[in-house]
């Protein structure tokens, strides 16, 4: 007994280093959506430059959808790009876009114009007021809806033809049977 | 979006000076020189920079103040204890993140509104959850990060205390060993008769 009280120090570091392993290499910016199961927040969003329709909370429901926030500033929304042309060609589901905080009002119309337009409808964000009320740190971020308008998966980062295929368009599918 | 600018570049910039290959870092040090003085000069400098960060550095802009010195004061107090997001370290006052500068617009509009200081942070709690606070909240998922010091610190106490008791107790039986039993004494006398 007394000898084992000799490792208590050691037994305590060992826990320490344990809770530190872990919590240093998480990555600070995954953070948990308080968004999941959730209604989609309410707001309403006039056009970009050139279209008609702008994008509302109400647009959302009736069908699974995915609202997808980009801005021509973003890179890694350049990455993910591709991916959403091609899930937008296949109508695999659609899309619905948030402009996020252009600068300047021609950009964000310029950039899908040069690139393709994958977005059923989207909304101007200018002033983030629609991505503060999803709770978005960056871009790009997904959410996915539900036929009834409830928020029930985010992905943050790019979807690339890997994670679509593994993960998001497994749970498109689960979404469609609800 | 602009990125976390302000403490953190500050901060890239000493070290770069410090331990930078090139510059002003290298024509300060002389073979004379201890091994220490590279982190005692960072030290150094860096307690001076703290002691200088005191003063307020404002990334509110003056557009964004509202025209009400009650409600600005009220909304930079509810700022100051707002995370920013994107430089997570800082809060919404003080980083030129634009996130944070929508932020900040947004608590004023809120304020403009008529909504009370907590009904403002309870809005941004329900979109970015308790980690959006600077100082984490007193719940129930919060007692071991409230109570966790003081519970190691009590551990500490009694660990020493039960050290010190055992320490004493045995050497009080070092000095005043138990006396000898009739049957021990005959044989150290038996013992002691055949030595001489």
């Amino acid at each position: 007994m007394n000898r084992l009280m000799y490792l208590l120090p050691l037994a305590i570091f060992l826990v320490i280093a344990g809770y530190f392993a872990k919590g240093l290499t998480l990555n600070p910016r995954d953070m948990p959506s308080m968004l999941i199961d959730q209604e989609v927040p309410p707001f309403d969003l006039k056009p970009i430059k050139g279209q008609v329709r702008g994008l509302s909370s109400e647009d959302l429901k009736g069908q699974v959808t995915l609202v997808n926030i980009f801005g021509s500033w973003c890179v890694a929304c350049l990455a993910e790009h591709p991916m959403l042309m091609k899930i937008a060609e296949q109508k695999l589901v659609s899309i619905y876009g948030i402009d996020w905080r252009e600068k300047n009002p021609d950009d964000g119309p310029n950039w899908l114009a040069r690139r393709g337009d994958p977005y059923t409808l989207i909304g101007d964000d200018p002033q983030s007021k629609a991505a503060i009320a999803f709770g978005v740190t960056g871009a790009p971020e997904t959410f996915f809806v539900d036929r009834r308008g409830f928020i029930r998966y985010k992905h943050v980062g790019p979807i690339t033809p890997e994670n679509w295929e593994s993960t998001l368009w497994p749970i498109v599918q689960e979404l469609r049977k609800l | 979006m602009a990125d976390c600018s302000g403490a953190q570049k500050t901060l890239r910039m000493i070290f770069g000076f410090l331990y930078g290959p090139s510059g002003a870092g290298r024509s300060l040090r002389s073979p004379g020189l201890p091994q220490w003085w590279r982190p005692a000069v960072a030290g150094l400098v860096v307690a001076l920079l703290l002691a200088l960060s005191f003063s307020p550095v404002l990334a509110v802009e003056p557009s964004e103040v509202l025209d009400d010195p009650v409600l600005e004061v009220r909304a930079r107090e509810i700022s100051k204890g707002l995370r920013c997001v994107v430089c997570q370290n800082q809060s919404i006052d003080d980083s030129n993140a634009d996130l944070a500068r929508d932020m900040r617009v947004l608590v004023r509009e809120r304020l403009l509104a008529g909504d009370s200081n907590d009904q403002v942070t309870d809005y941004m709690v329900s979109r970015y959850g308790d980690f959006v606070l600077l100082n984490p909240p007193f719940k129930v998922a919060t007692y071991a990060l409230w109570f966790g010091p003081l519970l190691i610190i009590g551990l500490g106490l009694f660990v020493v205390v039960v050290f010190y008791r055992r320490r004493s107790s045995t050497s009080v039986a070092e000095t005043t060993p138990a006396a000898l039993s009739n049957e021990e004494s005959r044989r150290l006398e038996d013992l002691m008769k055949d030595e001489t």
